[in-house]
């Protein structure tokens, strides 16, 4: 242990508030991308079923053309 | 080896496996990345040769964050590569998935070094070679994730995106030397192939941990988004539209 007690830890030394600074915005930085991307699978999956729901609901034949509030004409093939 | 780039440049086989994969890779990203916050934070040596006192702690930040801001960026433009020679969808997505990460760890690298600069240089910036090629880097990105967004079809945007990606590598050589070839206050490179790092094993090991946890980080974030641009991209295809179904 590098530090005697932990407001020794807090002080860094008389650098706290650099160490702290540097340290807290690459943990903020990094949970918001993992965040960010929690959020966006959740989205997709949640409109993805509402589209598969709808289309259930009317007949077959009329699903063809694939109504969903998504950005559509993105069925390129390869 | 060509049955595995093929699987594997499959995106419903990517999605597939990368799902059994990805969870480990969190696991162990965040065990590496827990132990050498501790590790660093609280049972590395205060820096005494130098007088840098306990400010050299950002130095468990900012050099794994300036790793990956370069490390991101030929992934990225490998992806891009593989995509422009073989065609591989996969490999677009994923170079697609890296950028904004990218970004947000060449700004990283950039904001701890300049808070590092300030008790240490008595300056957080300056117009020095390594600082400004790291800035042209953070540029790099911004201008691969806007270049991808300007075109009306994803394709056009894929191809330019890809085509500066593979010509801002060249930006990467210069980063890497660029503490040799020119007079700067940055220090030279901690880790070295060649050898030992200049500092006490103390000090460098859990910086390694670190650097570690970081790269497994990455790895971690791109199979999940990924993942996600391919539920996007290939949301009309039969497997999606049943995979979809059998979740419900």
């Amino acid at each position: 242990m590098a530090f005697s007690s932990f407001a020794a830890f807090l002080a860094m030394g008389g650098h706290g508030p650099y160490v702290w600074a540097a340290w807290g915005v690459t943990a903020l930085l990094m949970i918001a991308c993992v965040w960010h991307a929690r959020i966006e699978r959740r989205l997709l999956i949640r409109s993805l079923t509402r589209r598969t729901r709808r289309e259930k609901m009317r007949p077959p034949q009329s699903g063809k053309t694939a109504p969903n509030s998504l950005q559509a004409s993105q069925a390129d093939d390869t | 080896m060509w049955t595995f780039i093929h699987k594997w440049g499959s995106p419903k086989w990517f999605y597939a496996m990368s799902a059994r994969v990805q969870p480990w890779c969190w696991a162990v990203s965040l065990l590496l990345i827990a132990t050498g916050t501790v590790w660093g934070l609280a049972f590395a040596p205060t820096e005494v040769n130098q007088g840098q006192g306990d400010s050299f702690r950002i130095i468990y930040v900012h050099v794994p964050a300036a790793f990956l801001a370069q490390s991101v960026f030929v992934s990225m433009a490998a992806a891009s590569l593989v995509f422009m020679v073989w065609k591989i969808k996969v490999a677009d997505m994923a170079a697609t998935v890296m950028a904004p990460f990218g970004a947000v760890m060449t700004f990283v690298a950039l904001f701890s070094g300049a808070v590092w600069g300030v008790p240490t240089w008595g300056t957080w910036w300056m117009w020095d070679a390594r600082l400004t090629s790291m800035l042209i880097l953070l540029f790099l990105f911004l201008g691969v994730i806007a270049l991808r967004g300007a075109f009306a079809s994803r394709d056009s945007g894929s191809k330019a995106a890809s085509v500066l990606a593979m010509v801002g590598v060249i930006n990467i050589p210069i980063i890497k030397y660029s503490v040799d070839w020119w007079f700067t206050l940055h220090q030279p490179a901690t880790f070295t192939l060649t050898s030992r790092p200049a500092m006490p094993t103390e000090m460098w090991l859990p910086l390694l941990v670190m650097v570690l946890g970081f790269y497994g980080f990455f790895i971690a974030l791109t199979l999940m988004r990924t993942r996600n641009e391919i539920l996007r991209r290939e949301m009309n295809k039969r497997w999606v539209i049943d995979l979809i179904r059998e979740a419900r």
